[in-house]
């Protein structure tokens, strides 16, 4: 009821000329160098939009920078170079505060070292609209709006029985719902996802995946989401990045990004690639008899 | 922003009753509203009995020592001195100097000891995501601790404005260990529980080495003095002493709640706080500085005092629940509690001799450690 009322007012503001939730240009981002004068940018050069309103999913091989430019999005971590921009706005100088009021970062792994329950874990999600008194920031008692968001996004993740359960028993999937949970409490603009999918088994992905398409048709977020799967990132985002060494290798709908001679290039290995029976998107099957390094991340 | 305009079209049925009652009705179908979320009813539910058992705590302690001082006789005496408004000897008596000079003075010491070894055990376990981390096993205890015997030695032990300057040398040892344990613990941005401890026994045994040396070539009669404050011993302060380090450790504290909002993000992980719109390194900075300090100051006024820092949160987690808004505070309220009764019995157990409270505390946290890292390290290594 109330977490799309962010983006409502946005649209209607200042939004207007900007449709686009991100312009991406020419960014570049390494760690750390390991050695002086060594080369070894993680992104090289990236130029992208991503629609308001579309799913959009980042694949590519190990270290190929896709969980980098994810965190880049989420100002969780700084680019070197090239310049991004978030619903117009300049996201470099955004203070991290406004920022979190309109993007949403769920991580691929978020161990939990205390027993906080799951209630309190989604409230967390509400912090950055706390900002505006300073003593509530650091210590302060939940509104009962907060409350309500809260419970909300717990049953949009069908999280409300195991309010009171601490994180820590959760399992894999109940986890990975929380995460998500406390993203939406956030009342975002974009969803950020790191493998959402990673380690769940089919019953969990679908149920993610449900979320996911909820979110966007129901409440028109923006989805990115970073997946070393194929076949979901084909069936579910409307449009693919694919990263090769940090550089743009191709962009646009599945059936445009998802072809042979593209993935022989880019994963450097030969597979299948039919239709899937339903949708028709490019669907990826490990061939046989072949003596393939990668494990079965592709299904 | 305004978050309450928008409307699901699924719910926007129920929004005539969301206002008044929304918020108890949705919660009540969840189960346990106030076991899963922390109210300022829950909180004070909690707070004001622990504050209530502290004074009946510190009530019975005094009576305890070499010389057994009844109530009656302990409710004379305060009566007394009030009405004489002094706690000179020629007023009140030798049971009187015992009571007011030595033991109340010693107890409320140990009260703030213990709450502020347990609040700093709590934020660095928050900090470092790790329920093993304690200002004595990370060695920042021992790093104060050579700052203040380095102080002792060079002679500069002497008062500033009538604040002595050790726990500010304490402070800066204390910083110093937290920065090493930091640096050397941290690999690919991770604080791995096994590194942190190794960085901690590590610098524990130079920092031991240091000051074992220290002590022996010192004056024989201060080094006696050095070794046992370093054994951990709380030593009856004067009342404007007292008064000083109460203020300035209160304050502190004080600030380190204001934090606790943060503290509960940080235990996400600092990439999730960040998402969430933390400033994480201000954060971080502020509230490591902030425990180098109080434990720079405990530690010049009371020596090694070990692992009330792990135990207590550990307990009170279990009791009270993860968010530091009641965490911190009930664990400071309970680490004054435990240290009382701890500091009871090193008075009285070979009475009229003393035992360092630090081996109290040592040997029954100790134990504690080891049932934790055996049995437990499912939970969070």
């Amino acid at each position: 009821m109330s977490l799309s009322s962010a983006r409502e007012q946005d649209m209607t503001g200042s939004a207007v000329a900007s449709r686009k939730a991100y312009e991406v240009r020419s960014l570049r981002f390494r760690y750390q160098p390991l050695s002086r004068g060594a080369e070894n940018w993680v992104l090289d050069g990236l130029t992208f939009d991503v629609e308001a309103g579309e799913i959009f999913g980042i694949v590519g091989p190990n270290g190929s920078g896709k969980t980098s430019l994810l965190k880049l999005m989420a100002k969780v971590l700084g680019a070197q170079a090239g310049d991004m921009a978030l619903f117009g706005r300049d996201l470099g100088a955004m203070p991290q505060v406004e920022v979190a009021r309109t993007v949403a970062f769920v991580p691929q792994e978020s161990p939990q070292v205390f027993s906080f329950t799951v209630m309190e874990t989604v409230l967390m999600g509400r912090h950055p609209h706390h900002q505006g008194e300073k003593w509530s920031a650091g210590f302060g008692w939940e509104s009962a709006e907060d409350l309500r968001i809260a419970e909300e996004a717990m049953q949009y993740a069908d999280l409300t029985h195991l309010a009171g359960r601490s994180v820590m028993d959760l399992s894999g999937g109940e986890r990975q719902r929380c995460m998500i949970a406390r993203a939406l409490a956030q009342a975002p603009q974009v969803l950020l996802l790191d493998e959402p999918t990673a380690f769940l088994d089919l019953q969990h992905q679908l149920e993610i995946c449900a979320i996911v398409r909820r979110l966007k048709e129901e409440r028109g977020l923006t989805v990115v989401l970073v997946s070393h799967d194929l076949n979901l990132a084909s069936q579910y985002c409307d449009r693919i990045l694919m990263l090769k060494a940090g550089t743009l290798f191709r962009l646009g709908p599945p059936h445009d990004v998802i072809d042979v001679e593209g993935l022989r290039d880019v994963y450097g290995c030969t597979v299948l690639i039919d239709r899937h029976p339903e949708s028709g998107v490019p669907r990826v099957t490990m061939p046989q008899y072949r003596a393939v390094k990668n494990s079965g991340n592709s299904l | 922003m305004n978050l309450t305009t928008g409307s699901l079209p699924a719910s926007s049925d129920h929004r005539s009753c969301e206002n008044d009652s929304g918020p108890s009705q949705a919660l009540s179908s969840a189960g346990k509203p106030s076991l899963s979320v922390l109210t300022a009813r829950r909180w004070t539910v909690v707070m004001v009995p622990l504050m209530l058992l502290s004074a009946t705590l510190l009530l019975i302690c005094v009576q305890f020592g070499a010389q057994w001082i009844g109530l009656g006789q302990v409710i004379d005496i305060v009566e007394h001195a009030f009405r004489e408004g002094s706690v000179e000897s020629e007023q009140i008596g030798t049971a009187g100097v015992i009571l007011l000079q030595v033991r109340l003075p010693r107890l409320l010491l140990g009260l703030l000891v213990g709450a502020c070894l347990a609040s700093v055990g709590v934020v660095l376990q928050a900090l470092l995501r790790n329920p093993l981390a304690d200002p004595y096993v990370l060695g920042v205890s021992s790093g104060a601790a050579l700052g203040v015997a380095l102080a002792i030695l060079l002679g500069i032990g002497s008062t500033v404005f009538a604040l002595s300057v050790l726990p500010l040398c304490g402070f800066a040892g204390g910083l110093l260990s937290l920065v090493v344990v930091y640096r050397m613990a941290l690999s690919y941005g991770r604080l791995p529980i096994h590194s942190l401890l190794l960085a901690g026994v590590i610098l524990n045994s130079i920092f031991s080495a240091l000051i074992m040396f220290i002590t022996s070539i010192m004056e024989p009669n201060r080094s006696a003095g050095t070794m046992t404050w370093l054994m951990g011993t709380l030593t009856a302060p004067s009342y404007p002493a007292l008064a000083i380090l109460a203020c300035y450790l209160m304050g502190g504290l004080f600030l380190l709640l204001k934090q606790a909002r943060r503290l509960n993000i940080l235990t996400l992980g600092e990439e999730s706080a960040r998402s969430l719109g933390i400033e994480t390194e201000q954060v971080k900075r502020l509230v490591y500085l902030l425990s180098a300090l109080i434990t720079g100051a405990v530690v010049s006024v009371s020596g090694m005092i070990g692992f009330v820092g792990m135990v207590i949160p550990h307990a009170v987690r279990l009791m009270f629940g993860a968010d530091h808004r009641l965490l911190l505070p009930a664990s400071a309220l309970i680490g004054g509690m435990y240290l009382m009764i701890a500091d009871t019995a090193a008075r009285t157990l070979l009475s009229p001799a003393e035992i360092p409270v630090g081996i109290i505390t040592a040997l029954a946290g100790g134990p504690f450690f080891i049932y934790l890292l055996v049995w437990r390290k499912d939970r969070f290594a």
